[in-house]
C-alpha cells in the first residue's frame, strides 16, 4: 500500500460527498423530487454536511437545505427541529461570503412559512448575525441577510420588533444607498416589511431618515425597485397623519404620478396605494394631492389597467371626495366619475364594483350639484341593478344600496330620477318620491313634465301604507296639482265616472 | 226720749220693713245686676270694638302706605328689567343683523368663494391636462406646469381657512411647496428624458425586429458555398452587413396555403354544447380540412356532427324539479319591487277591453255540456266502472320525433 493508494481513497470519498450534496441541491430545484427527497431522510444526512471540512460541500449542503426548506412548511420544521439552526447561525458569523449567502439563504426559506419558524429563528440568535451580514463588503452576503430579516419582519409587530431591536434598520437604510439594484430593491421590501406593522415601527424607520433616500428612487428606472420602494412608502404613510405628511414633505408628489403611467402593473397599483393612504388622512393631503394633478392621474391610471390593480384608485378617489364638498367637486372635475362607471358596469369581481360603488357615493352626497354630476353618468340603474340582483354578494348590496340613498337624497335631476319611479323597491321609491315631492312645488316646467311623461300616474298607482313617509310625500306631490288631474289618474276613476253617468238623471224628463 | 221710745217701738217695724224690702229687691236684684251687667257689657263692648276699629284703620292706613311703598318699589324693578331685556333684545337683533352680514361676506369671501372656486377647479383642470398632456410624453411642461403650479400655491392657503387657522400643519404644507416647485419641475423634466430616452430606444427595438423579419423573409438571398448571394459581392472586399445579417437569420418557413373550407352545414352553431363542462368545445376539434378517406365511410362533417351533438334532454329532465317554487319566489320578488295598487288603473281609451267576461248561460248552467270525450273516456254508467278514481292521462314521449333526422338512421325519414 503505497501512500498514494491511501489518500485515493480519501480523494474518493470527498469527490463522492461533493457530487451526492451537489445531485441533491440539484435534485431540490424540482418540486415533484422533494417528497422523494424527504422519504429517503435527506435533512439527516445533509446535517453532518453542513460541518464538513471542505467549503464548497458546506455550501452546497446549506444551499441544497435553503431549497428543500423553501418548498414547504413541513420541511421548514424539520429544519428547524433538526437543530440545524444554531450551527448555522454559528458558521453564519466565521465563514465566507459563499457560505454566508448559503446559510442566509436556508434562515430566509425557513423564516417565510409561518410566524412561529421565525420566531425560532429569532430565538437562535439569528438576527445579530444577520445584522453582522448587513455590514459585509459582498453585497450579496447583504442582500441575503436583508431579505432574511425581511421575510421574519414580515409576521407580526414582535418579530418586527426583535428585527427592529436588533439594530437592522439604520443599515438597511445604508443597503438601500448602495449602487447594486438587487440590493436596493430587497432592502425597501425589507423596510416595507419592518413599517407596515405598527406607527411605532413606521417612526423608527422614518427616524432613520428612509424616506428621503425612498423617495429618491421613485424615478428609478427598474421597475421591480419602484414597486418596492412605494410599498415601503406606503406602508410608511398609512399610519398616521404625522408618517403621511413626513412622506409628503419629501417631495414625492409630483413624481409619483409618473409610476401611475408605468408599463408595470404593480408599479401602478403600489403607486395608487401610496396615493390612497395619504389622502384617506386629512383634507389638506387631499388638496395637496387634487392640486398637483393627482386625481387626474389616478383617474387615467383607473383607465388602464383592470382588476385589482384598480382598486387602490378607486379607494383613492372615494377617499378625497369624502373630505369636503370642495375635493368632491374637484374629483368630478377631474373627470373621474365616469371612469367610475365604467368600473362599476365593467369589473367580474365584486369587491371592486363594491368599491365603486362606495366611490360614487362619497362623490355624490354633498350637494345636488355633485349628485346631478354623478346621475348623468346613468350610474343609478346600475347601481339598482346591483343592489336588486341575487347575484351580488352581500357588502355589494350594502355599499350600493347606501350610495343610491345617499346620492339620491341630494338628487333635483328628474330625468334621472323618472325611471326610478318604475323600477325601484318601496324602501329606495321613498327617497325617489320625496325627491319630486320637494322639487315639484316650485318648478312648473317639471310639473307639467311629469304629468305628460306619465310619473304623476306611477305615483297615483303606488301603494302605500296611511300615515307613512311615502303616502305624505304622495300627498305633498298631488297637493301641486289640481283635483281633477289627480283623480283623473288615480285607480278606479273610470269606473266611478261611468257609474255616475249611470245615475245621472237628465233635467229635461 | 218719746221720740227715742217711739223710735225703738217703731225699730222692729223698721226692722221688718227693712227685711222686707229687701227682700222685695233682692228678688229682683239679681235681674237689674245681670241687667245692669249686660248695659256695661254692651257699653263697653262698643267702646272697644270702637276703638279697635280705630286701631285697624290706623294699622290699615300703615299698611297700606308700606305696601304701596313696597309695590312701588317692586314696580319700578321689574320696568328696569323689562326695560332692559328690550333693549338687550333689540341689540341682539341688530348684532344678529351685523354678524349675520358679516358671517356671509366673510363665507362668501374667503370659504365658499364661488367664483374663487370655480377658478380653483379651473385651475385644477389645467393641471390635470398639464399632468395628463405631460404623462404620454409629448413635449415639454415648463411653461404649462408653470403658471398653474403658481396658481394653485397661491390658493393652497386660502381654500381652508378654518383648517389652517386650527393646525399649521397645512401651514407647513403650502410653506415648504414654494422651494419645492424648482425641484418638482427637475423631475418631472428628467421624467420626460428617461420617458423620451425609453421611446428611443423601443423605436430602435421595432426597427431592429423589423430588419431580422426583413432578412429572415430573404434568407433564400444567402451566398451558398458555390454561389455568391447579391449581398456577398465577389468584387468587393468584404460582404456587405445584409449578407452577416441573413448567415444569422433563421429561414422563414413558408406556411401552408390555406385551404378553403368548404361545409355545406355551418356545424359551429350546432357544436355549441349546452354546458360547457359536459363536452368538448369546438375549439379541440380535428382539423376539418382532411382529406376524405378512401372507404365507404360517412361525410367527415356528419359524422362530427353526431359525435358532438349538444346534449337535448327530455322536457322533464330540461326543467328544474322546484320550478314552481322558483316561479313563484321570482313573482313574489316582481310584486315586491313593482310595489303597485291592487285596483287596476283603467285608462278610458281602452275601457270596452276592460268589461267582465259574462259566460254564456248554456255554459254556466249545471246541465252544461258533457265532460265525455274531452276531459274523461270512461264509461257513462258508474256501475260499470272498476275504481273509483279517474284515470290519469300519462302521455310518454314520442322518441321517434325527438330524434327524427339526427341519428343515421333514415328509418324515419318519408321520403
Amino acid at each position: 500500500m503505497s501512500q498514494r493508494q491511501v489518500l485515493q481513497v480519501f480523494e474518493q470519498y470527498q469527490k463522492a460527498r461533493t457530487q451526492f450534496v451537489q445531485m441533491v441541491a440539484e435534485l431540490a430545484t424540482r418540486p415533484q423530487n422533494i417528497e422523494t427527497l424527504q422519504n429517503a431522510g435527506v435533512m439527516s444526512l445533509l446535517r453532518p454536511l453542513l460541518l464538513d471540512v471542505v467549503p464548497t460541500i458546506q455550501q452546497t449542503a446549506a444551499l441544497a437545505l435553503g431549497r428543500l426548506a423553501n418548498y414547504n412548511g413541513d420541511l421548514a420544521e424539520a429544519v428547524v427541529k433538526g437543530d440545524i439552526l444554531p450551527q448555522l447561525v454559528y458558521s453564519l458569523a466565521e465563514q465566507n461570503r459563499f457560505y454566508k449567502k448559503a446559510a442566509a439563504f436556508v434562515l430566509r426559506a425557513v423564516g417565510k412559512h409561518s410566524p412561529q419558524l421565525a420566531q425560532a429563528i429569532v430565538d437562535c440568535g439569528a438576527l445579530d448575525t444577520l445584522v453582522i451580514c448587513l455590514e459585509d463588503f459582498d453585497p450579496g452576503v447583504k442582500e441575503a441577510a436583508a431579505w432574511a430579516l425581511g421575510y421574519i419582519a414580515r409576521h407580526n409587530a414582535e418579530l418586527s420588533q426583535a428585527v427592529v431591536d436588533a439594530g437592522a434598520v439604520p443599515l438597511l437604510v445604508l443597503c438601500i444607498q448602495e449602487p447594486e439594484i438587487a440590493l436596493k430593491r430587497i432592502a425597501a421590501s425589507a423596510l416595507s416589511d419592518i413599517s407596515k406593522h405598527s406607527p411605532e415601527l413606521a417612526q423608527t424607520v422614518v427616524d432613520v431618515g428612509a424616506i428621503a433616500h425612498l423617495a429618491q428612487m421613485i424615478l428609478n428606472p427598474d421597475s421591480k425597485l419602484k414597486r418596492q420602494v412605494l410599498s415601503a412608502l406606503s406602508q410608511i404613510a398609512k399610519h398616521s397623519v404625522d408618517l403621511a405628511e413626513m412622506v409628503v414633505e419629501a417631495e414625492i408628489f409630483p413624481v409619483v404620478l409618473t409610476c401611475l403611467k408605468d408599463k408595470d402593473d404593480y408599479v401602478k397599483k403600489n403607486a395608487s396605494t401610496l396615493i390612497r393612504e395619504i389622502a384617506k388622512h386629512t383634507p389638506e393631503l387631499s388638496q395637496l394631492i387634487v392640486n398637483t394633478g393627482g386625481v387626474a392621474a389616478v383617474t387615467d391610471c383607473i383607465g388602464s389597467c383592470k382588476g385589482n390593480i384598480r382598486l387602490p384608485g378607486i379607494m383613492m378617489l372615494g377617499y378625497v371626495a369624502a373630505h369636503s364638498e370642495n375635493l368632491a367637486m374637484a374629483v368630478i372635475v377631474s373627470k373621474a366619475v365616469p371612469q367610475l362607471s365604467v368600473c362599476l358596469s365593467e369589473e367580474p369581481e365584486d369587491h371592486i364594483k363594491a368599491a365603486a360603488a362606495w366611490a360614487l357615493g362619497q362623490i355624490g352626497r354633498h350637494t345636488p350639484e355633485h349628485a346631478r354630476a354623478v346621475a348623468v353618468t346613468n350610474t343609478l340603474p346600475v347601481l339598482l341593478s346591483l343592489y336588486m340582483s341575487t347575484e351580488s354578494s352581500e357588502d355589494l348590496q350594502t355599499k350600493s344600496k347606501k350610495a343610491i340613498k345617499s346620492i339620491l337624497q341630494k338628487c333635483t335631476y328628474l330625468p334621472a330620477l323618472e325611471p326610478f319611479l318604475y323600477d325601484a323597491p318601496p324602501n329606495i321609491l321613498k327617497h325617489v318620491v320625496g325627491q319630486f315631492s320637494k322639487v315639484l312645488p316650485h318648478d312648473s316646467k317639471a310639473r307639467r313634465l311629469f304629468v305628460t311623461s306619465g310619473g304623476l300616474k306611477k305615483v297615483q298607482e303606488i301603494k302605500a301604507g296611511p300615515g307613512s313617509l311615502l303616502q305624505e310625500y304622495i300627498n305633498s306631490i298631488n297637493s301641486c296639482y289640481p283635483e281633477e288631474i289627480v283623480r283623473y289618474y288615480s285607480p278606479g276613476y273610470s269606473d266611478a265616472l261611468l257609474q255616475r253617468v249611470d245615475s245621472y238623471q237628465p233635467l229635461a224628463n | 226720749m218719746a221720740t227715742l221710745a217711739r223710735l225703738q217701738a217703731r225699730s222692729t217695724f223698721l226692722a221688718h220693713q227693712y227685711y222686707f224690702r229687701n227682700s222685695a229687691v233682692d228678688v229682683f236684684r239679681k235681674k237689674e245686676y245681670d241687667a245692669a251687667v249686660k248695659i256695661q257689657s254692651w257699653f263697653r263692648g262698643c267702646r272697644i270694638r270702637a276703638y279697635l276699629r280705630y286701631l285697624h284703620r290706623v294699622a290699615t292706613v300703615i299698611q297700606k302706605c308700606w305696601r304701596g311703598y313696597l309695590g312701588r318699589q317692586h314696580y319700578q324693578l321689574i320696568v328696569k328689567l323689562e326695560f332692559c331685556t328690550m333693549k338687550m333684545n333689540l341689540y341682539n337683533a341688530m348684532a344678529v343683523r351685523i354678524q349675520k352680514r358679516w358671517r356671509g361676506y366673510r363665507i362668501r369671501k374667503y370659504c365658499f368663494n364661488y367664483f374663487y372656486l370655480k377658478e380653483y377647479l379651473k385651475a385644477v383642470s389645467e393641471t390635470n391636462d398639464a399632468i395628463r398632456y405631460c404623462y404620454q410624453g409629448f413635449a415639454i411642461l415648463d411653461e404649462l406646469c408653470d403658471h398653474t403650479a403658481w396658481r394653485l400655491k397661491r390658493k393652497n392657503t386660502t381654500l381652508f381657512p378654518v383648517y389652517s387657522m386650527l393646525n399649521t400643519s397645512s401651514h407647513q404644507m403650502c410653506g415648504f411647496s414654494m422651494p419645492g416647485n424648482l425641484r418638482h419641475q427637475e423631475a418631472l423634466e428628467e421624467f420626460a428624458e428617461m420617458k423620451e430616452r425609453e421611446e428611443k430606444k423601443a423605436d430602435l427595438e421595432r426597427e431592429e425586429k423589423k430588419r431580422d423579419y426583413q432578412a429572415r423573409k430573404m434568407h433564400y438571398l444567402l451566398s451558398t458555398k458555390q454561389i455568391p448571394g447579391i449581398y456577398n459581392s465577389p468584387f468587393r472586399k468584404d460582404p456587405d452587413p445584409w449578407e452577416l445579417r441573413l448567415q444569422k437569420a433563421k429561414p422563414l418557413i413558408s406556411q401552408r396555403p390555406k385551404v378553403k373550407q368548404k361545409r355545406g352545414v355551418n356545424i359551429s352553431n350546432r357544436l355549441a354544447c349546452t354546458s360547457a363542462r359536459s363536452l368538448p368545445q369546438s375549439e379541440i376539434l380535428p382539423p376539418i380540412d382532411r382529406k376524405q378517406c378512401q372507404g365507404p365511410f360517412r361525410d367527415i362533417t356528419e359524422v362530427l356532427e353526431q359525435r358532438y351533438k349538444p346534449l337535448e334532454p327530455t322536457l322533464w329532465m330540461a326543467e328544474p324539479i322546484n320550478e314552481l317554487k322558483m316561479a313563484r319566489e321570482e313573482l313574489r320578488k316582481q310584486e315586491w319591487m313593482r310595489n303597485i295598487n291592487d285596483n287596476m288603473f283603467l285608462p278610458f281609451s281602452s275601457y270596452h277591453k276592460n268589461k267582465k267576461y259574462i259566460p254564456l248561460m248554456h255554459s254556466s248552467s249545471k246541465y252544461g255540456p258533457n265532460s265525455y270525450g274531452s276531459q274523461h273516456f270512461r264509461d257513462e254508467n258508474p256501475k260499470k266502472w272498476i275504481c273509483d278514481k279517474d284515470f290519469q292521462t300519462v302521455l310518454p314521449s314520442f322518441d321517434l320525433f325527438s330524434k327524427y333526422g339526427k341519428l343515421y338512421s333514415k328509418a324515419g325519414q318519408i321520403i
